[in-house]
C-alpha cells in the first residue's frame, strides 16, 4: 500500500514550527518511512505548479504554519485546501495569528511607514514603496497584496484540527500524525490539546495563597521570579490560568510565565478577556491612584493579553488602527 | 489503710501518710507553717506538735513528718501539747517580732509578747523557699547557711546566683515576704504583665484572664509556665486540691455545625504611640483611656484609686478628646463614645482626688439619653471645658509653676489664645478603631468593610444588623463604634434574627447559581477569592474548584473571573447573552 502524503507549507511565520520538524534529527527518518513528504518549502524545492498538477485528494494531509497576511498566502493555502484531504493549522500562527497577528495593534501604513522610511537602517532617500503592479525594462512585475489584517489561518480556509503551541510541541504532533494514520480522528474543529487549563498541571498551582491578591505587576527584564512560587503569587502576569495545557510547562520550567500559545480552553470566549477579567477582579488598590500605578505596572498590556491571539479574539485588532484606515 | 485515733476519734488513712493529714481529714485544725502541700514534709519550724500516746508513757512529735501507723494513739490539744506550742512561738516571737504570720499564731495561743530578747529577723527558716527551689524548680539556687543562731537561707557563698531562674517561686511560698529576689539571682526577674490590667500590674503563669471570665478557670500561659517549658515546677498541679491541672492538654480545634453566626469581635483601642507628641509610652503619666479605666477600678491594679505611678495623688488631670478621631491623620470617624466615656474620666477623677480637671474637646457630642444632663452634671463639678484639639504634651517647663510637671498646650478656641496647662496627668480619650483581625475575620465570613473598616452591614437603615451574607448578623462595635446600651441593642436585635432563621428550619436558596464544570476546571482557584459569599472551595485531591450551591447567590463573579470559562451560571450562559445580542444588532440593521 502506497504511504500516506503530506505537506508542509509555511506562510506568515517564524520558521520555529519548521523547527519542530527539524529538531526531530534522526527521527525524521520515522517519519519518512510512515508518510512521504509531498511538499516542505523550508527543505524540498518545489513550484506552484507542481501542487496545481495534484489531483484532490491525492494528498492526505496539510499542515500549515503561519498567519495569512498576504494575497499570496491566500492562493496557497486554498490550493493546499482543494488538493488535501486534511488541513491542519499547525502553531499558534495558523491557529490565533500568532506573533505576526500582534501587528494588529497598528496598521499598514505604519507597518510600511517603519519598514521603509523611518527604520535607523533603512537608506531610502528617494522614498521608494514596494508596489503592487511595476513595469520593469517592459515586463509587468507583481508583488502579492499586503492586506489590511493578520488573518488565522481559518477566516481563509475551512480547518479541520489545530496543533496550538509556538511551536507545537512534538508529543503533540506525533499523537496527531497517529489518529491520522489510525484513522481515530477527534471531532472535526478539534484543537489537538488537553481542555484544561495550563494551572491544572503546573507543580506552581500548590503554592498559590489562599486569596490571591495583586498589588504590582513586575517583569522578567527587571526581577527574577521565585523558581517555585506560582508567577501570578509572585506578582508576575502568568497567562497559565487562560491558556489550555499539553506544552509541557515548557516556559514555567525555564523560570517564565506562561505567555498564552496554546491559546483558549474551549469554553473561554476569549483568553485575554478572560484573563484580564480574573486579573482585575483580583487587583487590590486603596484609591484610585493606586489602582492606576497598578494598570501602569502592566507594561504593554495588549500585547500580554493577546501576544499569541489578538486576530483570533473578539478584537481582532486595535481599535484606533481600524479607525484610521477607515 | 491505717485506722488510728485522733483526740478520741478514729480514722483510715491510706498508707505513708502524716498525722497530719489523719487530724485534717477529721477536720482536727492544728497550726502549721513550715509545710505545705506541694512539697515534702520537713518539720521546720515545730508548731504542728502532738503528743503520742504509746505503751510506755508518751511523747512529742512533729505531726507533719511523723508517719501515721496503725493503733496509734494522738492527742492534738493536750497541755502538753499546747505549754510547748506556746515555747516553740515565744522563740519564734524572739526572732521574728515583726512578722505577720508569727504574730497572728501567736496571738491565737494567748501570747502578746515574748519573754526573750528579740532579734528583729524576718525569716521563720520554715525552708519552703529552699524546699521549691530544690524539690519543685530543679534548681536549688537557695540553702540554709551555718548553724544554731547563725542560720540564714542565702544562695552559695552569698553571691548572686546564675542557677537562679528568677521564676519567684520562694517569693511567693514564703510566708513572711522576706525573699527578696534581686539578692538572690543574677537574672532580671521578668513579671509577667497582666493583660487585663493593661500591663499595670502583674500575673502568674496560670491565671484567670479576668474576674468576669467565662468560663471562669485557671489557663496555663504556655509562653512562661516552667512546666510546659522545661518540665520543673509542677506546683499548681501540687496545690489543686480539685486535682483538675493537667500539663499534657493540648490546644483543641472545636467544630460546631451551626446555622447562623454572630458577629460581634468589637473594637481596638486606638494606640496612643502613633502620635509622638502626646507623649503615650514617654511620660510616666500619661495614660490611655483604657489604663485609666482599670486605674479608676476597685478591682483594679490600684483597686480603684486614682493615682501617679510613684504612688501620690495627682493635682490636676487632663483629658484629651479625640486622640486618633477626628482626624485625618489617623481617623476621619467620630468614635461617639470619647466624649461621654472622657466625661465619665472627669467624674471619677472629681469623685475620687481634689484635682482640678481639664477636658480638652473639639466639640461635645453628648448624643444618647440623659448624656447631654450627666454632661451639665459634670459642668456642676467644677470640671474646666477648653474647647480645642490639644497639641502637645511635654515636660518642658517654660514657668517655675510649671517645673516637674506635664504641660498640655492646646489653643482655646473660644478664648483664641494658646493655653499651657501644667497637670500631673494626662488621659488620651482614644478613638474605636476596628479590630486588627477584621481582614482575617471578614474573609472568614465573608463581610465587606464599610470606610474605616468596621464591618458594612446589609442596609444602613433598613438592615442595620444583616451582613451581606445571609445568616451572618452583626452586633456592637465591629460594625462601627458605639457604646454598650446600642450595642446591647444591636447583639438582641441580632440573636432575633438569628433565632427566625433557625426556626423556621429551611432556607431558600437562589435558582440560579454558578457551576464549575469539572471536566474544566484547572484549579487555579482564583474563583474562590473572587466570591463574595465563599461560596467555593478547593478540592485539592481533584485539583479543581467546587461551588457549594447552598451559599451561592448567583451574582456571577466566578463566572466572570474564571479565566478558564470553567464556571458556568445556569440559565444565565455567554451564549445566552450572545445571542441576545446578536438580536439586538440584528434588529437595528434592519
Ligand atoms: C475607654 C473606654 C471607655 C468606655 N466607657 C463606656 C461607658 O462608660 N459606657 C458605655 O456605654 N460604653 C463605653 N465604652 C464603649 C464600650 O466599650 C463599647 O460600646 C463596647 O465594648 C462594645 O462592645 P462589643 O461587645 O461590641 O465589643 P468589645 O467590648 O470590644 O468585645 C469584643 C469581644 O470580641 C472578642 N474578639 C475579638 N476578635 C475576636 C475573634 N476573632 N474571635 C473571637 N473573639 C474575638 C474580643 O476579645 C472581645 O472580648 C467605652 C469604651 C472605651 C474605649
Ligand atoms: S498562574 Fe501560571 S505559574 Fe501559577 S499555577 Fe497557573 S500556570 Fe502555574
Ligand atoms: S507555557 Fe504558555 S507560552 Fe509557554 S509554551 Fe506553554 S502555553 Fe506556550
Ligand atoms: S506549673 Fe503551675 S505553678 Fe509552675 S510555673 Fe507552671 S503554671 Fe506556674
Ligand atoms: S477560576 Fe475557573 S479554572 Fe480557576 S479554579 Fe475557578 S473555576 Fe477553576
Ligand atoms: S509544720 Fe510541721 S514542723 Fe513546720
Amino acid at each position: 500500500m502506497a504511504k500516506p502524503k503530506v505537506a508542509f507549507y509555511w506562510c506568515a511565520s517564524c520558521g520555529g514550527c519548521e523547527e519542530t520538524i527539524v529538531d526531530l534529527a534522526e527521527d525524521i527518518l520515522g517519519v519518512v518511512e510512515a508518510v512521504d513528504i509531498a511538499l516542505w518549502p523550508v527543505a524540498i524545492d518545489m513550484k506552484r505548479k507542481d501542487v496545481e498538477a495534484w489531483e484532490p485528494g491525492d494528498v492526505a494531509v496539510a499542515f500549515i504554519n503561519g498567519a495569512v497576511r498576504l494575497s499570496e498566502q491566500k492562493e496557497w493555502v486554498e490550493l493546499l485546501r482543494e488538493k488535501c484531504s486534511l488541513v491542519i493549522a499547525f502553531g499558534s500562527c495558523a491557529h490565533m495569528g500568532g506573533i505576526p497577528g500582534l501587528a494588529n495593534a497598528t496598521n499598514r501604513e505604519e507597518i510600511f511607514a517603519n519598514k521603509y522610511h523611518r527604520s535607523p537602517t533603512v537608506a531610502n532617500p528617494d522614498g521608494i514603496v514596494p508596489q503592487e503592479q511595476t513595469n520593469v525594462d517592459g515586463y509587468d512585475l507583481e508583488l502579492p497584496t499586503f492586506w489590511k489584517d493578520v488573518k488565522p489561518l481559518n477566516e481563509v480556509i475551512d480547518v479541520d484540527y489545530y496543533l496550538p503551541g509556538c511551536p507545537p510541541p512534538f508529543d503533540l504532533v506525533a499523537t496527531a500524525v497517529g489518529a491520522i494514520l489510525e484513522g481515530k480522528l477527534p471531532p472535526k474543529g478539534s484543537v489537538i490539546a488537553p481542555e484544561k487549563a495550563l494551572c491544572d498541571t503546573c507543580e506552581r498551582n500548590d503554592t498559590k495563597p489562599d486569596e490571591m491578591t495583586i498589588t504590582e505587576f513586575k517583569r522578567t527584564a527587571t526581577s527574577t521570579p521565585d523558581p517555585e512560587k506560582c508567577f501570578l503569587a509572585d506578582g508576575f502576569l502568568c497567562m497559565g490560568p487562560a491558556t489550555r495545557s499539553g506544552c509541557g510547562e515548557r516556559c514555567i520550567n525555564g523560570n517564565m510565565p506562561c505567555r498564552g500559545c496554546f491559546g483558549p480552553t474551549p469554553d473561554a470566549i476569549d483568553p485575554g478577556l478572560k484573563l484580564l477579567a480574573a486579573i482585575a477582579s483580583r487587583g487590590e488598590a486603596d484609591s484610585e491612584e493606586d489602582a492606576k500605578a497598578l494598570a501602569d505596572s502592566l507594561v504593554d498590556p495588549l500585547g500580554t493579553y493577546y501576544r499569541f491571539g489578538l486576530p483570533a479574539s473578539m478584537l481582532k485588532r486595535s481599535a484606533d488602527t481600524e479607525r484610521a484606515q477607515t | 489503710m491505717i485506722s488510728l485515733t485522733i483526740d478520741g476519734q478514729v480514722v483510715e488513712v491510706e498508707d505513708g501518710s502524716t498525722v497530719l493529714q489523719a487530724a485534717r481529714k477529721l477536720e482536727i485544725q492544728i497550726p502549721t507553717l513550715c509545710t505545705h502541700k506541694a512539697l515534702l514534709p520537713y518539720g521546720a519550724c515545730r508548731v504542728c506538735l502532738v503528743e503520742i500516746e504509746g505503751s510506755r508513757g508518751s511523747w512529742l512529735e512533729t505531726s507533719c513528718t511523723f508517719p501515721a501507723q496503725e493503733g496509734l494513739v494522738v492527742n492534738t490539744t493536750s497541755d502538753r501539747v499546747l505549754r510547748t506550742r506556746k515555747i516553740v512561738l515565744e522563740l519564734m516571737l524572739a526572732r521574728c517580732p515583726e512578722v505577720e504570720v508569727v504574730k497572728e499564731l501567736a496571738a491565737e495561743m494567748g501570747l502578746e509578747d515574748t519573754r526573750f530578747p528579740k532579734k528583729g529577723e524576718d525569716c521563720i527558716l520554715c525552708g519552703l523557699c529552699v524546699r521549691v527551689c530544690g524539690e519543685k524548680m530543679n534548681a536549688g539556687a537557695v540553702h540554709f547557711v551555718n548553724r544554731g543562731t547563725g542560720k540564714a537561707v542565702e544562695p552559695p557563698y552569698d553571691r548572686h546566683s546564675a542557677v537562679c531562674m528568677a521564676c519567684g517561686a520562694c517569693e511567693v511560698v514564703c510566708p513572711t515576704g522576706c525573699v527578696d529576689l534581686s539578692k538572690i539571682t543574677t537574672h532580671q526577674p521578668r513579671p509577667i504583665p497582666s493583660e487585663f490590667d493593661e500591663g499595670l500590674s502583674s500575673r502568674g503563669s496560670i491565671y484567670v484572664p479576668f474576674a468576669q471570665a467565662v468560663p471562669n478557670t485557671p489557663v496555663i500561659d504556655k509562653d512562661t509556665c516552667i512546666r510546659l517549658l522545661n518540665g520543673d515546677c509542677g506546683a499548681c498541679q501540687a496545690f489543686c486540691e480539685a486535682d483538675a491541672i493537667d500539663y499534657d492538654q493540648e490546644d483543641t480545634i472545636e467544630e460546631v455545625d451551626v446555622g447562623a453566626v454572630i458577629v460581634a469581635t468589637g473594637f481596638k483601642l486606638f494606640d496612643s504611640k502613633l502620635i509622638n507628641r502626646y507623649g503615650y509610652g514617654k511620660f510616666d503619666n500619661v495614660l490611655s483611656a483604657m489604663e485609666f479605666e482599670r486605674i479608676s477600678h476597685a478591682s483594679g491594679p490600684t483597686l480603684g484609686k486614682v493615682i501617679m505611678k510613684d504612688g501620690r495623688s495627682p493635682q490636676a488631670v487632663a483629658i484629651l478628646h479625640c486622640i486618633g478621631s477626628r482626624d485625618e491623620n489617623y481617623h476621619e470617624h467620630c468614635s461617639r463614645v470619647c466624649c461621654m466615656y472622657s466625661l465619665k474620666f472627669a467624674h471619677l477623677v472629681k469623685e475620687k482626688t481634689d484635682a482640678e480637671v481639664y477636658n480638652l474637646y473639639i466639640d461635645m457630642r453628648a448624643f444618647g439619653k440623659g448624656y447631654e444632663e450627666f454632661y451639665k452634671r459634670v459642668l456642676g463639678e467644677g470640671v474646666h471645658f477648653i474647647r480645642g484639639k490639644a497639641a502637645d504634651v511635654t515636660d518642658v517647663s517654660e514657668t517655675p509653676e510649671e517645673k516637674g510637671k506635664l504641660i498640655v498646650v492646646a489653643e482655646d478656641t473660644l478664648l483664641g489664645v494658646t493655653r499651657r496647662l501644667p497637670v500631673d496627668m494626662v488621659i488620651l480619650s482614644g478613638a474605636l478603631t476596628p479590630s486588627p483581625d477584621s481582614a482575617d475575620v471578614g474573609r472568614v465570613f465573608s463581610l465587606g468593610c464599610s470606610q474605616g473598616g468596621f464591618f458594612l452591614e446589609r442596609h444602613p437603615k433598613l438592615a442595620p444588623v444583616d451582613s451581606m451574607s445571609d445568616g451572618i448578623f452583626l452586633a456592637g462595635a465591629c460594625q462601627g463604634p458605639k457604646d454598650i446600651p446600642d450595642s446591647v441593642a444591636q447583639g438582641a436585635a441580632a440573636a432575633a434574627g438569628a433565632l427566625s432563621l433557625i426556626d423556621k428550619g429551611k432556607v431558600v436558596i437562589e435558582p440560579i447559581t454558578a457551576e464549575i464544570i469539572e471536566d474544566r476546571c484547572a484549579g487555579c482557584q482564583l474563583c474562590i477569592a473572587n466570591c463574595p459569599y465563599a461560596a467555593i472551595e478547593y478540592d485539592k485531591e481533584k485539583n479543581i474548584s467546587v461551588v457549594t450551591e447552598e451559599l451561592c447567590k448567583g451574582c456571577g463573579t466566578c463566572v466572570a473571573g474564571c479565566p478558564s470559562g470553567a464556571a458556568h451560571q445556569k440559565n444565565f450562559e455567554d451564549e445566552q447573552i450572545f445571542s441576545e445580542i446578536e438580536g439586538i444588532l440584528t434588529g437595528s440593521e434592519v
